[in-house]
């Protein structure tokens, strides 16, 4: 295609820079899509529409808005700890998307671990929430931070366990070979639409979704910063940009996990091969393009309706949340590997 | 300096000791979280001191006062039309209904009894008052749960029942529109079919709000159980209104108490639930909130011609005596206490808020309960701070 | 006690009122046809400035005055909740109506301010006006930058008349009667 020859340096910062400009305007058109136009529609308003035709620019006033702000940090708050937790998080979210893959060869790093390393990574930012919560020196900050740390680590398992059954399924931890398995694979024979794991795995899927609704702190998981009891949680001393890195961060997590979901049981970028013939010729050669475009659909349809179950429902009290996690979508999960183990083998 | 009997001293021995036993007791240290006065939560400024454990409270003492704005020592300077305007003010989601009582109590005073069709149109706009208020807390719970949508579904049809009030009375909250001896004008051209129409869309709106939360598993979750009252523990801290009558207690003074209001002449149900938890007092308010949409119908169709306004002098000066009158407002029972002299003034108006009795019982029920089933409580239990505080 | 266990029927009912919502807003025309046509057709809200809601005939907007029939009988500056109206007037000698009689003493305005700051908006000082100098107009738009702007003067309260709209026939079955908004021409 682009006859250049690039040093491994080279090729990596174009790669790195691209990520780095894809994740936070993935982040933007999610929170003007869903957090300004989508929950204004459900509720009967047009939201913001004066920036910009239908208010497409209000991101850029708010972002302008919050940038300048005053620095604030309370006089009791450890201060080393408290400018910390926005570097962890936007780290830990930026780190899940370089082994997305958004066209057969537009992924930053090809780890032959990428599943593993995906959801290693984003858990990361757990730690980032408790240093928040603790160093806030605010009691309500501490109540958001100990709510937080329970469910955000109760909800990792169900997440990883329900992943392992498209690992079983595809035979590789490797998003891109998950893919192309996907592409080229076969529903009882017929490869109309290739083979999509949520035909499969949708109980997988669904627990996938529910934890990671849980994961990002959305209603009906959103204790850690439930509005109307602890007024934002462990996120109630941060203001300005420290805030502005919170929001954006929690948009781009929810890109970033809807782009695993559609990755993992949707098939990502690729089209069923069955569409265009194969692998071989022109097909790849489209792919290259059109690749971002179906994995950035798929995504916002994903990210779409995490939106749509946080704005429509009441949020559950945390020991309802734990019992939810621990005592139902665990076993349900374990059964669902052991099922898919069981029919990978007799099949 | 009075002395410090032995009784007192004692008691506030043990009171020490109590406390320390708790600390010793339980190993973690508790915590006292100030939950308000300035909070999304708590309807206003309601501070309440919460000592917790954890996550599980230990106890909640409710600190009202923020809001008051010296109601009774204002009504002993204003003349009665005057402090039919500053009444509007205390409860200001149901906006008419704060006025009725104490108009109610000043004809008695006056013995003036207001015509017919004055009555009608003051128990018409009573229940569109009802309806204003109730709607807004139907979806007010919903947002302290978590479920962002329905607040705006009931400000959105809330709308129509304001448009209504405003068409008559020239204003959307406060309508200051009862006299004594009647109201202070008719109603224009169109008014009743608007009306009607009006009342159709907030039947909607219970609808929706009954598959978009009420049937919600969360909600139930949520709701079920949480926040008990027990009938004979609501009636001796003085709870009314549907916070009693969730709680299984027959008790609606638009059936009981013959006040100038023709609620005689309509039919009516009174809902009352066995459960007395949250999720009953939701229901109850629902359930109220269709009959009163019904009732609106009803005296929509049963308007009676005639004058608007009794014979009443010019310079309102009320006999001596005293009459109290309450009646069933949206939020309880809200009943005012005239004394007076005989002059352009009241010597003293006592109001009795339903809110303040309403509140009262919160630290014997937040008692135990985790920290999210506070705000449930609260936000099942329904008051106004300006109701409190006054 | 297991968790709640979502059964689909209610979980997803609540997720379709908000779904019938959003496609009622966006698509007031039907499905497809014509994504958001204008701003307010479908949404419940008014995208104040472009457009405004008319409020109703008796809203209580601005106090307005006639000036020629105001007598200054501070009624309704006794009658104010909040003490917001100030009058200041003087009298005159006019000449007498006919020939030998005594000189009438007339009441001559010099100033009428109501402060809008204070005001509390119950219109008792419109009800209790006896010579129906003051009105309710539902205009609405007068927000000042300063406070000290809210303080409306004699000439422009007078200005607010022209808003003024008629009053309303009533429903059938009332007895009260309507009554004209007596419309002096200004001299």
């Amino acid at each position: 295609m682009i006859a250049l020859e690039l040093a491994y340096w080279q090729e990596t910062v174009i790669r790195v820079g691209l990520a780095a400009i894809v994740v936070p305007t993935g982040a933007a058109i999610a929170v003007y899509l869903f957090l300004f136009k989508l929950i204004s529609f459900m509720q009967s308003r047009l939201g913001p529409m004066e920036a910009g035709p239908h208010g497409t620019m209000q991101l850029l006033a708010e972002v302008s808005k919050w940038l300048q702000k005053e620095d604030i940090i309370p006089d009791n708050a450890d201060k080393r700890l408290f400018k910390l937790p926005p570097f962890i998080i936007l780290g830990s979210t930026f780190l899940m998307f370089v082994v997305i893959p958004a066209g057969p060869t537009a992924i930053v790093s090809d780890l032959a671990t990428g599943v593993f390393y995906v959801l290693a990574v984003s858990s990361v930012s757990v730690i980032g929430v408790l240093i928040a919560a603790w160093a806030s020196a605010n009691k309500y900050a501490l109540m958001g931070g100990i709510r937080a740390a329970g469910q955000l680590i109760a909800y990792e398992l169900p997440m990883v366990l329900a992943v392992v059954g498209v690992v079983i399924q595809a035979g590789t931890l490797n998003l891109q070979q998950i893919i192309f398995a996907q592409s080229t694979g076969e529903v009882f024979g017929w490869g109309g639409i290739g083979n999509p794991f949520v035909l499969t795995q949708f109980v997988g899927f669904l627990i996938f979704m529910v934890a990671v609704q849980a994961e990002l702190s959305q209603t009906p998981f959103d204790m850690p910063v439930a509005e109307s009891e602890v007024v934002g949680g462990w996120m109630v001393e941060y203001s300005g940009v420290r805030f502005l890195v919170f929001f954006l961060s929690e948009f781009a997590a929810a890109v970033g996990f809807s782009a695993i979901a559609a990755t993992l049981f949707l098939g990502g970028w690729s089209l069923p091969t069955a569409w265009f013939n194969g692998w071989e010729g022109s097909g790849r050669f489209w792919m290259h393009f059109i690749g971002p475009v179906i994995l950035l659909t798929k995504t916002m349809a994903l990210t779409g309706v995490i939106f749509w179950v946080r704005f429509s429902m009441p949020r559950f009290r945390e020991d309802q949340l734990q019992k939810m996690a621990w005592k139902f979508l665990i076993p349900l999960s374990l059964v669902n590997i052991a099922v898919t183990a069981i029919l990978k083998v007799v099949m | 300096m009075t002395a410090i009997t032995d009784r007192q001293k004692l008691a506030y021995i043990a009171a020490q000791a109590a406390d320390a036993r708790v600390n010793v007791e339980l190993e973690t240290e508790g915590m006292t979280l100030n939950i308000g006065p300035q909070h999304p939560a708590t309807h206003g400024t309601l501070r309440i001191i919460a000592r917790l454990d954890g996550e599980q409270v230990i106890s909640a003492d409710p600190v009202m006062g923020y809001m008051h704005r010296g109601y009774e020592k204002l009504t002993e300077v204003r003349t009665y039309p005057q402090v039919t305007t500053l009444v509007n003010r205390i409860d200001w989601l149901g906006s008419f209904a704060n006025e009725v009582p104490f108009i109610l109590a000043a004809e008695q005073l006056m013995d003036i009894e207001a015509p017919p069709r004055a009555q009608w149109i003051r128990t018409l706009l009573f229940e569109l008052s009802r309806i204003a208020n109730i709607v807004l807390f139907l979806g007010d719970m919903a947002v302290q749960l978590g479920a962002l949508t329905p607040v705006f579904f009931a400000f959105r049809d809330r709308e129509h029942v304001l448009n209504q009030i405003e068409s008559v009375t020239g204003g959307r909250f406060h309508p200051n529109f009862d006299r004594i001896g009647g109201l202070k004008d008719d109603l224009p051209k169109g008014w009743i079919a608007e009306t009607k129409l009006a009342m159709e869309k907030i039947r909607n709106f219970c609808d929706e709000i009954e598959s978009l939360v009420m049937g919600s598993e969360i909600f139930e979750a949520r709701t079920r159980g949480i926040g008990v009252i027990p009938p004979d523990v609501g009636l001796q801290y003085g709870l009314s209104g549907a916070n009693i009558r969730a709680s299984g207690v027959d008790w609606d003074l638009r059936r009981d108490a013959k006040v100038g209001m023709v609620y005689d002449e309509l039919a009516g149900k009174v809902w009352t639930h066995p459960d007395g938890d949250s999720f009953a007092r939701f229901w109850v308010r629902m359930q109220e909130t269709r009959e009163a949409t019904k009732m609106v119908e009803q005296l929509c169709d049963g308007l009676p011609s005639g004058p608007i306004m009794a014979k009443v002098p010019r310079i309102i000066k009320v006999p001596a005596g005293e009459a109290y009158v309450a009646t069933e407002n949206p939020l309880g029972e809200m009943g005012y206490y005239i004394v007076s002299k005989g002059d352009l003034v009241p010597f003293r108006v006592k109001i009795r808020s339903a809110s303040f009795n309403n509140v009262s019982i919160a630290p014997w029920l937040l008692r135990g309960v985790y920290v999210p089933d506070i705000i449930t409580i609260l936000a099942s239990l329904y008051f106004i701070l300006g109701d409190i505080d006054r | 006690m297991p968790a709640p266990k979502p059964k689909v029927p209610g979980f997803l009912k609540g997720l379709g009122v908000t779904a019938r919502t959003a496609k009622e807003t966006m698509f007031p025309d039907g499905m497809l046809r014509n994504p958001i046509p204008s701003p307010t057709k479908g949404a419940a809200t008014v995208q104040y400035p472009h457009e405004k809601e008319a409020p109703a005939p008796r809203a209580r907007g601005v106090i307005t005055l006639q000036e020629d029939n105001c007598t200054s009988c501070m009624l309704c500056v006794r009658e104010c909740p909040d003490w917001c109206i100030y009058i200041e007037a003087h009298k005159t000698l006019a000449p007498p109506r006919r020939e030998g009689g005594k000189p009438r003493s007339v009441n001559t305005l010099e100033r009428f301010d109501i402060d809008y700051a204070l005001c509390m908006y119950c219109g008792i000082c419109v009800e209790v006006c006896p010579f129906e100098a003051l009105y309710w107009s539902p205009e609405y738009e007068y927000s000042e930058v300063r406070i000290a702007d809210l303080l409306h003067d004699k000439e422009r309260l007078g200005q607010w008349f022209e808003t003024v709209p008629d009053n309303e026939p009533y429903e059938p079955g009332a007895e009260v009667k309507k009554k004209p908004v007596s419309r002096k021409e200004n001299k």
